[in-house]
Formats: structure tokens, C-alpha cells, sequence
């Protein structure tokens, strides 16, 4: 959420200072979320495009333009951390890295409910200042004679309602 | 820092083998348990109410009760 939320502002700042300078897109860093120029390839840390359009760094410094160089030779001859440098030169996140989960959950249950309970509190008006009176036929002494009736009927009377009745007793079980 | 290769074939058929028998063996088990928690009671119920249910006995309460309009209570 505080991700998506920094990328709107970045959007924002983005399309205003693309208003202002002449030069759209600055290449200096493809990932610098100020200058967004979406008709140019951007890079991306997604598990389904494991090959971004742009590799991370995109202005090598001398050292990082050796270790490119030396990555045109046999690769049995470059070291663990030249290969993770190499590595980190083309992606930002590692798989673990861009898949590790967040409390973010924590924080969209707790807004699910706090917006539940304030629907509640307007059902509830809305309940007490709309709606109209119940009808009659929800009155206590309705309801009794109803009862009366449909036990004298044997509504349901192998497992559901009258099941539930004695009729010596004259009472319920 | 070689890791072993992960396997690149035969995905699906590893996944099936671990869950088909597992699926169909919750199915009968759902089937099994509805059949004697649901349908066994049930049948049961409704056997032992009509094995003593005597028709004209609970007509006569109905009509002593006075739900029927084509037949009045025998008092009146």
C-alpha cells in the first residue's frame, strides 16, 4: 500500500517535471521513480518476467564496466561475489527478496472491519429513523395464536416443528 | 556455490500422484459421513414415527383442535 501510494506521488511529481523539462526520460537510474517515462521500457521486479525489459543499472561505472567486460570470458574463472555483483547490476530484487510477504494483510483486515462496523452504525439509523412500523402480524399475541395453531396442525411433525412439542405434557421437550 | 537442478519435468504428474488418492478419499469420506449423519437419521425418523402412527388418532386431535373448517369440533 505505501509502495503504491509512493508510485502515485512519483506519477504525479513525474508528470509535472515532464511538463517543465525539455527531455523526457533520464536514464541515469531507469528505477528512479521522479522522472517516469512510460513509452520507454522500465524495469520491473515480477516472479512472471524474470528478464526485465532494462536491466537495473543502466550507467555503468569503470568498475562495473570491467566486470561486464570480464563477463564476456569464461565464467568458471569469475568469482561468487562477481557473480552476485553481476547479478545485482541486472536486477534489483532477488526472487526471495520480491516474493517475501508484508503485514500489509494486518492493515486491510483492520480497514475491512472498521468499515463494516461504520455500515453498521448507518444500517442501524437507518433502521431506527426509515424504516416503517413492523406489521401486525408480528405482535406477541399474534405470534402465540400462530404457534398454537401450527402445533394443533402437526406442522412438520416427524423431525422439525410439532416434533419438538409434547402433546401430553403440553409442553415443549 | 552449484545447487542441485530443480526438477523441470513431470511437475503435474508428481502433484496429481500426492492428491488424487487424497481428494478421493475425503470425497467418500463427505459421502460416507452425510450418508449415516444425515439420510440414516432421517430415514430412521420417519420409520419409527409411521410404524405407530395411527391416522384417525391425530385426526380427531386436529379436529378437536379446530383447524378444519369441514369438520367442527364434536362439541358443537
Amino acid at each position: 500500500m505505501l509502495a503504491s501510494r509512493a508510485l502515485v506521488r512519483g506519477l504525479q511529481s513525474g508528470f509535472w517535471r515532464r511538463v517543465s523539462t525539455s527531455s523526457g526520460a533520464r536514464a541515469a537510474h531507469p528505477h528512479d521513480v521522479d522522472v517516469l517515462d512510460c513509452s520507454a521500457p522500465q524495469y520491473n521486479n515480477r516472479p512472471d518476467t524474470p528478464w526485465p525489459d532494462v536491466p537495473f543499472v543502466r550507467n555503468l561505472s569503470a568498475e562495473q564496466k570491467k566486470l561486464k567486460e570480464k563477463e564476456k570470458g569464461p565464467w568458471t574463472q569469475l568469482t561468487k561475489e562477481e557473480k552476485l555483483a553481476i547479478y545485482r547490476l541486472t536486477h534489483e530484487l532477488s526472487f526471495p527478496e520480491m516474493n517475501k510477504g508484508s503485514k500489509e494483510w494486518m492493515t486491510v483486515l483492520g480497514g475491512i472491519f472498521y468499515f463494516l462496523g461504520f455500515t453498521a452504525l448507518l444500517v442501524w439509523w437507518q433502521r431506527v429513523y426509515v424504516y416503517g412500523d413492523v406489521p401486525h402480524t408480528f405482535s406477541q399475541e399474534w405470534v402465540e395464536k400462530q404457534t398454537q395453531m401450527m402445533i394443533d396442525m402437526r406442522v412438520n411433525p416427524v423431525q422439525g416443528f410439532s416434533n419438538k412439542w409434547d402433546y401430553e405434557k403440553k409442553q415443549w421437550k | 556455490m552449484s545447487l542441485a537442478k530443480p526438477a523441470m519435468r513431470g511437475l503435474l504428474a508428481k502433484r496429481l500422484r500426492f492428491h488424487l488418492p487424497i481428494a478421493f478419499a475425503l470425497s467418500l469420506v463427505a459421502a460416507a459421513a452425510f450418508k449415516y449423519g444425515v439420510t440414516e437419521p432421517r430415514k430412521k425418523a420417519y420409520a419409527d414415527f409411521y410404524k405407530e402412527y395411527d391416522a384417525m388418532k391425530e385426526f380427531n386431535a386436529m379436529r378437536e383442535a379446530g383447524i378444519f373448517e369441514s369438520v367442527r369440533p364434536s362439541g358443537e
